[in-house]
């Protein structure tokens, strides 16, 4: 040990032994994992990583966007004909249901600060039934889209590009006229709109996970980081969805 | 995510002695298999890229083996693209991008901050698993007839081959992930569990490259996830992205491909010169000169890195002010490269120079990635690109660049560490012998590969034309004694495994913190928490004690 502490000289006091590893004795919280000193130390490096992750999140979709930009640029008349067969009622609806969800997340870490338990229960609770009034509307959205023959690439039921997709039953006759390369559009649609909605339903997971250790009483004033950091996630859920509902619902 | 990470569990059912040296804390393979400690997970990620290194290996020889003469050799022409790209993709993913940060890093790291452990311990095995299921799917693509499409996947062919590519994709997406995660979890312990005193200038430059790492790690690596993902998409459904009959971009595939992948060239580099660092700083018992620079140029490497992607596009029809553009960038590269090399270089001028096996890999490193450096510029360079590009000389580069560096460093730092590691000290003689092996194969390998590449053999070709035999050749004889080298380093870590002799707590002399706690260290990496009072390569401030070997 004296190895050790050679290098190390002898800790000042407020390094004192509760860093004698020896026994581990741990003065802290039960929450406070036995690497971190102090409650703030562990929150800081919780809060930290899930910054980085939601940085790695919004690259992750940068991808999407940047070949959202290219091929709109290239096929602009294809985007503004096939994103008029988008329903905008129902994506502005769904941009406020949430919104307001947003909003109920983080009420939702308000209360658990405070140390409001039933409350926060509540507030994540509307927060989840939102996500799921989401999804509801996003699966009415496809299913027309299915009905329509608006179908990702080489699906796509219109006969666009001198036949090329003829083979494919032309959507029963209902597609209405799109110019060429629309089905594009329909795969980015798919696309962002797909990833996101897993995105949708993660959160749903990991927001009924945080319900139950809420009841289950593990979080108080003093302990709240993953509440918080759960509200943080569903933010970028509703940021990317506010990109995505004007590129794709509301250009001409 | 992160959330899942912010507890846990402080004891373990049996209480495992904190005291008691890592390797015997505990007992029993599941007390392996489901450990959150930082050096245990090191090891297991060690042996797998080993294992790893070991498969790409022999793919690289069998590939070297069918070169060796005209014609039909082991091999038909198909079976060739398979092993080729299976030999690329291996290394590539599960060798070379984990080996130093993921393996030597989690070891290493947490010690040298003076942390017990990384900020999410249970991210940290969970990124092990992913690995692990990632390289799964690898596999299943390889029974299931495996991928000819070489390892940058480009569309429009990897869309349309029948071979395996869902599979392989797909784990490198999955793969794609463990890296995202162990960088989180660096950049999160680097930040916020540096122990007492240990400011961010006394980093030790081993972390200010798997810092710089990690950031690369976490921005560039989604992006080749979402490139992956549309990629397979593209198979399912025919998108239309990247499919030029559908209206799609073959070269925005490329785009995206090489806007992760030339960062993750820096993912390969930079902790293998951050190996580079220690090994010369303890080796000629020096601090490693103008040490702000070295760290710093560790950060311009990583940050230049995504901006220079397009140089591997140059005769994919860009615009020419895109070229210009790109090749300029390029260039900015050179400057910190150059001031590590500098740097290395005044360190070892009128340092007390010791020729152990490390410092043999740490001076190989230096001079083999000062070639595959300067012969970039040659590629960055647009007229002499388009005489070169996909021709052997850059098939050479890039082995300068990932085997001569980075392996070197991995190799090198795997030696200097070993003795903390597992408590042994292996066979001085037979290292040497293995490194003048690995030195020697790998230079008759790949010089034989420049030389050719510049008279016009192109990559990836099955057959070539008499004039370029004795090149093949040789490099195919280089192989087996580079082959050779990696067999006789094997044995010598075995040999040590089984019966190496003690390692002292500081057998190096070194004065950096990691080998300033017991070997092997104990389960909470020290016995007393340290605050560090001194950086870790000032040897005018180490006593006597510190330095000496027990
Ligand atoms: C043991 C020594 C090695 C030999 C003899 C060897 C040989 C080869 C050969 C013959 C090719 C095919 C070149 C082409 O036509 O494109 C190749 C490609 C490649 N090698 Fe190696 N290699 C070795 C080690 C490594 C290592 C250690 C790495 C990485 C850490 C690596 C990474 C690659 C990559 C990424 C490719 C490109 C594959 C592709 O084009 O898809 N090699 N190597
Ligand atoms: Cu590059």
């Amino acid at each position: 040990m004296s190895q050790a502490a050679s290098h190390a000289e002898s800790a000042p006091a407020s390094h004192d032994e509760s860093h004698e590893a020896g026994h581990d004795e741990h003065h802290g919280p039960a929450w406070l994992a036995h690497h971190f000193d102090t409650p703030a130390q562990q929150f800081d490096a919780a809060k930290l990583g899930m910054w980085a992750f939601l940085a790695q999140e919004l690259l992750f979709f940068s991808g999407v966007f940047v070949a959202y930009g290219i091929f709109r640029s290239w096929y602009p008349e294809a985007f503004s004909s096939a994103s008029h067969q988008l329903d905008r009622v129902m994506g502005a609806a769904n941009t406020i249901v949430l919104l307001f969800s947003s909003w109920t997340a983080a009420m939702a870490v308000r209360s658990s600060q405070l140390g409001k338990k039933q409350q926060t229960t509540t507030l994540l609770l509307i927060t989840i039934a939102c996500a799921f009034i989401f999804l509801i509307v996003k699966y009415f959205e496809y299913q027309h889209k299915f009905h329509a023959g608006l179908l990702p690439g080489k699906y796509f039921g219109h006969p666009v590009d001198g036949g090329l997709f003829g083979a494919i039953p032309a959507g029963h006759g209902h597609t209405p006229h799109l110019a060429p390369k629309a089905h594009i559009f329909f795969s980015l649609y798919f696309v962002m709109t797909g990833i996101h909605a897993l995105h949708v339903i993660v959160g749903i997971g990991v927001l009924f996970w945080i319900v139950k250790r809420n009841a289950a009483g593990e979080f108080s004033k003093e302990f709240f980081t993953p509440v918080d950091l759960v509200a943080l996630y569903w933010h970028l859920v509703d940021l990317i969805w506010i990109y995505l509902f004007p590129l794709l619902y509301l250009i001409d | 995510m992160g959330a899942a990470t912010t507890t846990v569990p402080r004891a373990q059912p049996h209480h495992p002695d904190p005291n008691e040296n890592y390797l015997k804390a505990e007992r029993g393979i599941m007390s392996w298999l489901v450990t959150l400690d930082h050096k245990r997970i090191g090891i297991m990620y060690l042996i797998s890229v080993i294992l790893a290194f070991a498969v790409g290996g022999f793919f690289a020889l069998a590939v070297r083996f069918e070169l060796f003469s005209r014609g039909h050799t082991i091999m038909d022409a198909d079976q060739y693209n398979r092993a080729f790209t299976l030999h690329g993709v291996v290394m590539v993913f599960l060798f070379i991008i984990p080996s130093i940060p993921a393996a030597l890093g989690n070891f290493v790291l947490p010690i040298q901050l003076g942390a017990k452990d990384v900020a999410f311990p249970r991210l940290n095995l969970m990124s092990y698993y992913i690995y692990v299921f990632g390289a799964c799917f690898a596999l299943y693509s390889m029974v299931t007839g495996a991928v000819d499409t070489g390892w940058t996947f480009y569309t429009p062919y990897s869309m349309r081959t029948t071979s395996s590519v869902i599979p392989m994709v797909l784990g490198a997406f999955i793969m794609g992930f463990s890296s995202i995660l162990t960088g989180v979890n660096f950049l999160v312990t680097v930040h916020k569990l540096r122990a007492p005193g240990q400011t961010w200038t006394k980093l030790p430059l081993f972390i200010w490259g798997l810092y710089s790492t990690s950031i690369i790690q976490v921005l560039a690596t989604p992006v080749l996830a979402i490139t992956l993902l549309l990629l397979c998409l593209e198979r399912f459904l025919g998108l239309g992205i990247f499919d030029p009959k559908l209206g799609g971009d073959p070269v925005l595939f490329q785009h995206f491909f090489w806007f992760y992948s030339h960062p993750a060239v820096y993912i390969m580099i930079v902790p293998g010169m951050a190996v580079v660092n220690e090994i010369i700083a303890t080796f000629t018992r020096r601090a490693i000169v103008g040490y702000m620079f070295v760290a710093m140029s560790s950060l311009a490497l990583a940050l230049l890195g995504f901006l220079v992607w397009g140089h591997h596009l140059f005769v994919s029809g860009m615009s020419e002010y895109a070229t210009m553009v790109f090749s300029g960038l390029t260039f900015l590269v050179a400057i910190p490269s150059g001031v590590k090399v500098f740097n290395w270089v005044a360190t070892l001028y009128k340092g007390s120079i010791r020729l152990e096996s490390p410092m043999l890999y740490a001076l190989s490193f230096i001079f083999l990635f000062t070639i595959g450096g300067l012969t970039g510029l040659f590629l960055g360079m647009l007229a002499i690109d388009v005489h070169l590009h996909d021709t052997y000389f850059v098939v050479a580069h890039f082995h300068y660049v990932m085997v001569g560096g980075t392996v070197m460093g991995f190799v090198g730092g795997l030696h200097y560490w070993w003795p903390k590691m597992t408590g042994k000290l292996y066979n001085e003689g037979m290292a040497k012998v293995a490194w003048f092996l690995v030195f020697i194969g790998f230079n008759v390998t790949f010089i034989a590969q420049f030389i050719m590449g510049s008279r016009g053999m192109p990559r990836r070709y099955y057959d070539y034309l008499p004039e370029f035999e004795i090149f093949h050749k040789t490099s195919t004889i280089g192989s087996w004694i580079l082959g050779a080298g990696f067999l006789t380093m094997l044995a010598m870590f075995i040999i040590s495994l089984k019966s190496g002799a003690k390692s002292t707590r500081n057998p190096w002399g070194s004065a950096a913190l990691e080998w300033q706690t017991p070997t092997p260290p104990p389960l909470a990496n020290f016995i007393k928490v340290p605050t560090i009072t001194r950086g870790p390569y000032d040897y005018h401030l180490a006593t006597e004690e510190e330095l000496s070997e027990q």
